[in-house]
């Protein structure tokens, strides 16, 4: 009989080595092989984030290494929260995020709805359908800076040919009023099909029989709608909502990209004011504060996350 | 709602975790409204202690 690849590892295993690890217990080999991971998590994620901490107490500048750090205490957080740019900031982001929520909200939930009808090429839709969420936000930005050039963008002929408007009258993402918009289309087209899929589970979910009684006790299908499947798919459209405020709250790649905060100032999120406080005006202590802020907020949102998702498990 | 009293009372999970979580929408609440600046400035305290009290009330009996 042929050795196992246990028996082969421990014949090529140097007897030296063997007799080490043979001493060792369960638990002493299950932290050799943890211990790495645990180490890198606390150099790349533990350690910047407490030193991020420290860093918002000072008045520490990146770009004059040898100046004086002193400690300024809350003084870094009392000017951001009293800052109306960065309140205005948070306004901007308050915008992009209920607008692509509702919006992905909305047709994620239409579009899980028709998908879970069977019908023929079910699949090769959902297919489709799911692609954009598959690509790189830095391509989807550049290829859609394309599709909103007024003078060549399909975006922009197509809303002409619909409103009998000339293509090249606006600009999406040169306008102030409409640059806005254009980043919550783009947000909207990408992600509405991570809203799909998450509907399509909790569609999915809802056993057969439900529906069965109630054709028995002669509901209609709109009294269906409202007292079955809604409230069943609920937590799971929470979830969504979740999920989608989190990171759309953190958007950075895909607006940058497409405006790069402008015109002006119109479309610069939390994250794009963060990086120029950090990284164009070199303020490390004030846009350590300003991270921890955010910080503070995204966990926040991510600790109710966790809790729904909970939730939705226990169902 | 007595129930979600009777729960803060007796120090149950539930009932504490969903006053943090309250805790925590208000404060993103008041981060992103255009009403008032004061608002914003309290909106950080808000947030914090609404998710410091998660951490705590997540270790609380059910």
């Amino acid at each position: 009989m042929s050795p196992t690849q246990f028996e082969r590892a421990a014949e090529a295993t140097p007897p030296i080595l063997a007799k080490k690890i043979r001493g060792l217990s369960d638990r002493a080999i299950a932290w050799i092989f943890v211990a790495p991971t645990i180490f890198l998590l606390l150099a790349i994620n533990i350690f910047p984030l407490i030193w991020t901490i420290r860093l918002s107490f000072t008045n520490f500048r990146v770009n004059r290494p040898n100046a004086e750090v002193q400690f300024v205490g809350l003084d870094n957080y009392r000017r951001i929260l009293s800052d109306a740019d960065i309140w205005l900031t948070m306004q901007t982001t308050a915008h992009f995020l209920i607008w692509t929520i509702v919006l992905q909200v909305l047709i994620g939930f239409s579009l899980a709805y028709l998908i879970n009808k069977k019908f023929r090429g079910n699949d090769l839709w959902t297919t489709i359908i799911v692609f954009p969420m598959m690509l790189s936000p830095a391509v989807v930005g550049n290829f859609w800076t394309f599709l909103y050039q007024p003078q060549i963008g399909l975006f922009n002929y197509v809303v002409g040919f619909l409103t009998h408007t000339d293509p090249s009258s606006f600009s999406m993402i040169g306008d102030v009023n409409l640059a806005p918009w254009a980043i919550v289309i783009v947000d909207t087209w990408m992600w509405t099909p991570f809203v799909m899929l998450i509907c399509l589970a909790g569609l999915r979910s809802i056993p057969g029989s439900i529906y069965e009684a109630a054709e028995c006790d002669r509901a209609s299908k709109w009294r269906q709608f409202w007292t079955i499947t809604l409230p069943m798919v609920l937590p799971f459209l929470m979830l969504a909502v979740l999920f989608r405020g989190i990171e759309n709250f953190k958007m950075f790649d895909l607006v940058v990209q497409l405006t790069g905060g402008g015109p002006g100032s119109i479309t610069e999120l939390t994250s794009i004011n963060l990086k120029r406080e950090a990284f164009e005006k070199w303020r490390t202590g004030y846009s350590s504060a300003y991270a921890v802020i955010l910080f503070v907020t995204v966990f926040g949102l991510a600790s109710i996350y966790v809790k729904a998702l909970n939730k939705v498990k226990e169902r | 709602m007595s129930s979600f009293i009777h729960g803060l009372m007796r120090f149950r999970r539930g009932a504490w975790e969903m006053l943090a979580s309250i805790l925590i929408a208000l404060g993103v609440v008041m981060m992103m409204q255009p009403l008032a600046l004061s608002l914003f400035s309290y909106s950080f305290v808000v947030t914090l202690v609404g998710t410091v009290m998660f951490i705590i009330t997540s270790h609380f009996p059910e």
